[in-house]
């Protein structure tokens, strides 16, 4: 939808593209008549940990779940704009929501593991997408995605156990093993320590960091102080809007926007 | 007369429920802080007086009758019943009883005029007696209800009490009617086995229920083996999960998860109309559609099809059973959590995956539970196999073929003339009380797997 000449494009995907894993343009979005998100682009860099961050009911989730098209499932729901992954549109014509989500994984607020046994939780995207061809090779998968979870450890004598006996740290470790057992690129994550006490906060936190090795992880989250801990650039969602986005450490010394400043001071929120 | 009794308990119990509110208003305007709102210092008059005058009328009405007849058995003079039975007795005393209604035939000797006369007068004195206690509860009650009104007493307490009470008493009625048609089954079961081996009855291959009425009538002995008559049952209602499982539990998935809402709408309340036709409907449906038509359909293929197939009984059944288990699976669908299928979904899951490998399975328990109901269903329901199955008990497990079922056998042998003596009919009741131990056994399995799959999933 931009009217960029051919080869302004060019050079605009050549150069920045390389280390951009999406890019979103002027993206609305409406639930019937409710305008929630307010034409927002933004830029999400490749491994790095990007943090929105904003007062409840301004659209954080709405947004990260246009990323994966989760918006789809619901129904009065009405996207429009421009998203791409590796500069190609998401919502074009010839992209599968199915195939998209597989790229771009998602953890949920509230810790959602099926009523399977834990090997199964995590074994769950590899057989739908046939990532491997042997039982051996389904091992190794889980193993890995469990280990980079640091979950392995905890859970190795019991992977026939049922997921949902696990604790809620626990359980939220397992999410994550689970996503990125499908070897997504991008990883959403919506305010995945809510519903956890500290000690397993601080486990997530630790993980979300080395995930950012090998994946572009997106965080939505209301405590700023965890955007400060673990993200390095952080966007500041006001009403639906935009309102300020950059470097994480700068944006919480030297904010540039009044209500950016309000916020992290603890002054709304 | 006894009416107007009940309307004065009535009556009694709103005046005291009124006067106490009032009088506990009146407290409350006078700045007492009363422990109790003003509505329990009203309800605690009515426990106090109509609920006792209630009770009291109601027992007093269930002895009156055996009471007064024994007084009157014992003043009947001895020399004229002496040498009567029982039976000869019971005659008498209806006759005394019907002229003392005033319905006298011929000329009845003095001495049951006398009899006549008395028990009327002890009707009334009964009577009389009732009105006065109950008159006498009612103005205790309120009395001593009205002086109890004060800050302290704690009215909300003796209600809750008292309806903690009426409530025990009610589940208390409903597990002693279970009790008592269970006792009952037994008996008259245990008096069936005293004639028939109870192993004849379990492992017997022949249903044939001709006992001579008369004596030495040619209809020779009867036999009572179950075993065909229970394969009739398994037949058809295997007939009729055959076609309500699958049509119940796809329809369920499609409406709930892939129809579009309009359609749902739509179709849900259709497939409900599913379960409000009554079965003689059913029945009709039977055998003026579904027989002929398997019939047809058998004459065109060559094969050999009894009149009245288990396959038309018990297809019809599986319609009637389809709501039931869609309902069921609906239910069980719905409470799979949200989020659950969302997580599917984000992993790149479709929604047929989805459904296949995260909700159904998460659905199974209910699922499960539902078909079992329906099982036990299938196994009781009768109108339906009265009408369209067979009455002769054959031993087969074709569909094709003409079966019978427990329950038609139990309508049939209960049907015209029938002394309760006869192991003929006492059949029945050995009949229906193996129906009711199969069924039991069904609800409690399906409880089972509720609850053991719930472990896993919660
Ligand atoms: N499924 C939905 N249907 C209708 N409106 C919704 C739905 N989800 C969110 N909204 C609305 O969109 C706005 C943004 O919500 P959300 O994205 O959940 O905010 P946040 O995650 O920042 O708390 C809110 O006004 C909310 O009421
Ligand atoms: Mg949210």
């Amino acid at each position: 939808m931009t009217m960029l000449q051919p080869d302004e494009a060019e050079t605009e995907t050549e150069a920045p593209t390389a280390e951009l894993k999406m890019t979103a343009r002027d993206v609305d979005v409406f639930y019937g008549t409710n305008h929630a998100i307010k034409s927002i682009s933004v830029d999400i860099p490749d491994k790095t940990v990007t943090a929105f961050i904003g007062p409840s009911g301004c659209g954080k989730t709405t947004f990260l779940r246009c990323l994966n098209r989760m918006n789809d499932t619901i129904r009065n729901c009405r996207v429009t704009g421009e998203i791409r992954l590796d500069g190609e549109d998401i919502y074009g014509r010839d992209i599968d929501p199915v195939q998209l989500r597989a790229r771009v994984g998602m953890v949920f607020q509230k810790p959602n593991p099926f009523p399977k046994s834990i090997y199964d939780n995590v074994a769950y995207g590899p057989r739908i997408h046939g990532l491997a061809g042997t039982r051996a090779e389904l091992d190794e998968i889980v193993e890995r995605a469990l280990t980079r979870a640091a979950l392995w450890q905890e859970v190795r004598d019991r992977l026939d156990a049922p997921g949902t006996g696990l604790s809620g740290g626990q359980q939220q470790r397992l999410c994550i093993a689970r996503a990125i057992a499908t070897a997504p690129e991008v990883l959403l994550m919506d305010e995945p320590c809510s519903a956890l006490d500290l000690i397993a906060t601080a486990q997530i936190e630790e993980l979300i960091d080395e995930l950012r090795e090998s994946y572009s992880v997106v965080i939505v989250t209301h405590s700023m102080q965890q955007a400060a801990r673990v993200s390095q650039k952080t966007a500041f969602f006001h009403l639906g809007v935009l309102v300020e986005y950059g470097e994480t450490s700068r944006m919480f010394t030297n904010p540039s926007d009044q209500r950016t400043q309000d916020y992290i001071t603890g002054r709304f929120g | 007369m006894i009416g107007y009794l009940f309307l004065l308990i009535i009556l009694a119990g709103a005046a005291g429920f009124f006067i106490n509110r009032r009088a506990a208003r009146a407290r409350m305007a006078a700045g007492e802080r009363l422990h109790s709102m003003a509505a329990f210092h009203g309800a605690y008059a009515v426990c106090l007086s109509a609920l006792p005058a209630l009770v009291f009328t109601l027992l007093f009405l269930l002895f009156e009758g055996p009471i007064v007849d024994a007084i009157l058995t014992a003043s009947l003079p001895a020399d004229a019943v002496a040498d009567m039975d029982p039976g000869q007795l019971s005659l008498v005393e209806a006759e005394i009883k019907s002229i003392a209604r005033g319905n006298v035939f011929g000329e009845p000797e003095p001495w049951k005029r006398d009899a006549a006369a008395y028990y009327a007068a002890l009707r009334h004195n009964a009577t009389l007696a009732l009105w006065v206690a109950v008159i006498a509860i009612l103005g205790v009650g309120l009395a001593l209800a009205r002086r109890r009104v004060s800050a302290r007493f704690r009215a909300r307490h003796r209600v809750e009490r008292v309806i903690g009470w009426i409530m025990l008493a009610c589940s208390g009625t409903a597990v002693l009617i279970t009790a008592g048609i269970i006792a009952s089954l037994l008996y008259e079961s245990i008096r069936f086995f005293e004639k028939v081996p109870i192993g004849e009855f379990l492992f017997g291959l022949n249903w044939e229920p001709q006992i001579p009425i008369r004596e030495g009538q040619i209809a020779g002995s009867g036999a009572f083996g179950w075993v065909p008559v229970f394969v009739g049952t398994l037949v058809i209602t295997s007939v009729a999960l055959f076609v309500a499982i699958p049509i119940g539990i796809l329809s369920a998935i499609y409406l709930n998860e892939f129809a579009a809402p309009r359609l749902r709408a739509v179709a849900k309340p259709l497939l409900e109309i599913l379960a409000g036709v009554p079965t003689v409907v059913y029945g009709f449906f039977a055998i003026l559609v579904v027989a002929p038509a398997i019939r047809t359909a058998g004459a065109t293929l060559g094969i050999d099809v009894a009149p009245n197939t288990a396959l038309a009984a018990g297809s019809v059944m599986g319609v009637m059973l389809i709501p039931f288990i869609s309902s069921f699976t609906d239910d069980a669908l719905s409470a799979v959590p949200q989020t659950l299928r969302e997580g599917s979904l984000a992993l790149g899951a479709t929604r047929g995956e989805t459904m296949r490998k995260v909700l159904f399975p998460a659905a199974i328990p209910g699922i499960v539970g539902g078909i079992l109901l329906a099982v036990s269903r299938a196994i009781g329901e009768t109108m339906i196999v009265v009408m369209a199955a067979g009455l002769i008990a054959t031993l087969t497990i074709n569909p094709l073929d003409s079966v019978t079922t427990v329950t038609v056998q139990i309508v049939t042998l209960l049907i015209g003339d029938t002394a309760f003596d006869n192991p003929k009919t006492l059949a029945a009741f050995a009949l229906g009380l193996m129906l009711f131990i199969v069924t039991l056994g069904l609800n409690l399995v399906a409880l089972g797997v509720v609850r053991k799959y719930r472990e896993l999933y919660d």
